[in-house]
């Protein structure tokens, strides 16, 4: 059997992959001016907020000599001269380098007080003598006799650590390393993490409540009117999210008109109106809201593809329309729920603008516990923990999104 | 299920509380929005309905907030549209420009590890913004754009480009891939092919990708916020600051315009479906 070839006199085989080659160059050339920018601008910058979520280099280069001293101390009876001069020594380094203001920062995470104490110290530190270090802190302030705050410091001292992410599971370790439960009046983030997990799941349940009946209407009825209801459905989609939380802030605001409504109707008391903002109501009631677009989308994209003759051949066969509605439609309908329940889901757990403006001190969110470390508390490694949980979680769902819809169907409006 | 009168009364009872139903939640999803836009015409400096509102006295209303948007004292809108715009129309053309070339690779068959990378180009769309935020305030200061307008463009493609990818893969899952092999084999270059004959069937999908690149880098404000300086100020975060401080009247006006925008920007989206649906040959049913 001769070979066949082309005119060039290669083998056909040969040519045809030499070409699908270059075919592949071709189109993933396409593709990587976006792929690299993206790789550079966002991938990159995302690892690097999760390695500075164990990076603890800071304290241990300002303090570097405590830091070796520390790690050999037992952490069960006081400290040795060697170290109370150590830590002087270190101190005044990082004081004459106009570094202690970072410091007493840092360590201030570590334990409480620790700001107070290091600023009233560095102001004496050059009236120091040659010996007697210990005597001296003491003297000075009787917090530095006090072991608790140098075993803070040596808990704190590691130069990588995973303190942060026991920390926003109300977790910490004790100065000889054991895992035990934060203080019971300072665990605030895991009630944060469940209620996140809570909302965005009722979120989710109510949003495919609501949906369902409206993307099965949207499917049944004659184009023309579809067409029109399902602007009802786009245009809260294409309006400004600050936009709508600003109405749910109008609507649901105690001289707000849902108070108004109640109140005129008699049902609540013009003294007694209803709290309905600045709580859980609030950030759920806006949320699905906001949310339920993305929900009905999917649902009408998939329903729209069910012919109404299926129904139709399960009452000719006897079904009650019940019947034939759970056996039949219901069934056919799970991908468009997959789709919009992952993707309500996925946006839910990391909302927050809503929970920010309408939710007050009992309707806020683990995203909000974010931003507040980022530009509150400044502690940017707790926030970078929390955010690779988070983040964790999210692409676990995306990665289920996949898995079970490919990332080919994602459609928008 | 059609309803005649041949239907048993049980039925009957249950389509309409189905037909009440939906009712209520399309009530649900669209009247909040038509709250914000009376009060707007306020005359009062509040923003709840007063008695001489609901009585429909002409003095009751006024346009005094829209007024106060435009020549207001220290006027802080004026500067935060014109950045929006700046922003929005850079960040628009640079995700449509990197989206729109992606996405052509990503519809080749040749294409390979199509679904990891897929995956890469999408999870813009998907991460918390906050973790975006907080990722992009770390590297822009660390490349010295922090508080820069570059630096929010720069989010902004980010942001943007999964929408561009999504609607133009779609646009061209559809593409008919003959009308390419037609061009080569009348002696057509691929950048001659790409101009004329491919470009103008996808427009309309490219269009409505730069308008969600548009709309998300308008609208986007938790990034912003981390990487705004006083001089970036955009509308979604003067907005932001004034509803977290005081809701006056001046943020209901300007809502109303985004509304009016967004009804602009839907039945621009409404035109550009049926005109791709035309160009692809599809009847309307």
């Amino acid at each position: 059997m001769s070979k066949i070839l082309t005119t060039e006199g290669l083998p056909l085989e040969k040519s045809l992959k030499k070409v699908e080659q270059k075919n592949k160059f071709r189109a993933f050339l396409l593709v990587l001016p976006l792929l690299l920018f993206l790789i550079v601008a966002y991938v990159w910058p995302i690892l690097n907020l999760l390695t500075r979520s164990v990076d603890n280099r800071l304290i241990s280069d300002l303090l570097p000599q405590t830091a070796i001293a520390l790690a050999n101390w037992e952490g069960n009876e006081m400290p040795s001269e060697d170290i109370y001069k150590t830590f002087y020594l270190d101190l005044n380094e990082a004081h004459k380098q106009k570094l202690s203001g970072k410091v007493s920062t840092r360590l201030n995470y570590a334990k409480n007080g620790f700001k107070s104490l290091i600023n009233k110290t560095r102001r004496k530190l050059k009236n120091f003598e040659d010996e007697n270090y210990k005597d001296q802190f003491i003297d000075l302030n009787k917090k530095w006799g006090d072991i608790e705050y140098w075993q803070a410091m040596k808990v704190a001292m590691p130069k990588y650590t995973i303190d942060k992410y026991l920390g926003s599971v109300d977790l910490e370790k004790n100065y000889s390393g054991e895992i035990i439960q934060k203080p019971e009046k300072r665990r605030i983030h895991r009630t944060l993490w469940y209620r996140t997990f809570y909302v965005a799941l009722g979120v989710t349940i109510c949003c495919l409540l609501l949906a369902y009946p409206i993307a099965h209407l949207l499917s049944t009825l004659p184009l023309r009117y579809s067409n029109l209801l399902l602007i009802c459905v786009l245009l809260p989609f294409w309006t400004s999210l600050l936009v709508r939380t600003s109405s749910w802030m109008i609507l649901l605001q105690q001289q707000g008109v849902l108070n108004d409504i109640l109140v005129y109707f008699k049902i609540v008391g013009d003294k007694s109106r209803l709290e309905l903002m600045y709580n859980m109501t609030g950030t759920f009631v806006a949320m699905t809201q906001i949310l339920l677009p993305f929900m009905v989308l999917p649902l009408y994209s998939v329903m729209k593809t069910i012919p109404p003759s299926l129904m139709r051949a399960g009452s000719s066969l006897g079904g009650t329309p019940f019947h034939s509605f759970r056996k039949i439609y219901f069934p056919l309908t799970y991908p468009g729920i997959g789709a919009g329940s992952l993707l309500v889901f996925i946006l839910a757990i990391g909302y927050y603008i809503t929970p920010a403006l309408v939710g007050g001190a009992s309707g806020t969110l683990i995203s909000n516990r974010i931003a507040y470390h980022m530009k509150e508390t400044l502690d940017w490694s707790m926030a970078s923990a929390m955010g690779t949980m988070l983040l964790i979680s999210v692409l676990v769902l995306y990665w289920l999104y996949n898995k079970i819809l490919g990332i080919d169907n994602i459609k928008l409006g | 299920m059609a309803i005649n009168k041949h239907t048993e009364l049980r039925y009957k009872i249950w389509h309409y509380t189905y037909l009440t139903i939906c009712g209520l939640v399309f009530f649900f999803l669209i009247a909040p929005l038509f709250v914000i836009v009376p009060l707007s015409f306020n005359a009062e400096q509040y923003i709840h309905f007063s008695d001489d509102m609901l009585a429909l006295k002409p003095e009751a209303f006024s346009l005094r907030w829209y007024e106060d948007m435009v020549y207001g004292t220290k006027n802080p809108w004026g500067l935060a549209f014109k950045n929006s715009l700046v922003i929005g129309i850079f960040a628009t053309i640079g995700a449509t420009t990197l989206g729109t070339l992606a996405a052509l690779g990503l519809s080749s068959k040749y294409m390979p590890y199509k679904a990891l990378i897929m995956s890469i180009l999408i999870s813009p769309m998907v991460v918390p913004l906050i973790i975006s935020g907080s990722a992009l305030f770390f590297f822009l200061a660390k490349i010295g754009l922090s508080s820069s307008m570059l630096g929010i463009i720069i989010s902004h493609i980010i942001l943007g480009t999964p929408f561009v990818v999504i609607t133009v893969t779609a646009t061209l899952s559809s593409f008919d891939h003959s009308l390419t092999r037609a061009a080569s084999s009348l002696g057509s270059s691929p950048m001659y092919t790409f101009f004329k004959v491919i470009l103008p069937l996808i427009t309309p999908g490219v269009i409505s990708g730069a308008l969600f690149a548009f709309v998300t880098s308008f609208d986007e404000v938790v990034v912003v916020l981390f990487l705004a300086g006083p001089d970036q100020t955009t509308v979604p975060i003067q907005m932001w600051t004034g509803l977290r401080e005081q809701l006056s009247p001046t943020i209901l006006s300007v809502a109303t315009c985004l509304i009016a925008g967004s009804i602009i920007i839907l039945v621009l989206m409404e035109i550009l479906r049926r005109r791709s649906e035309r160009l692809r040959g599809i009847q309307p049913r």
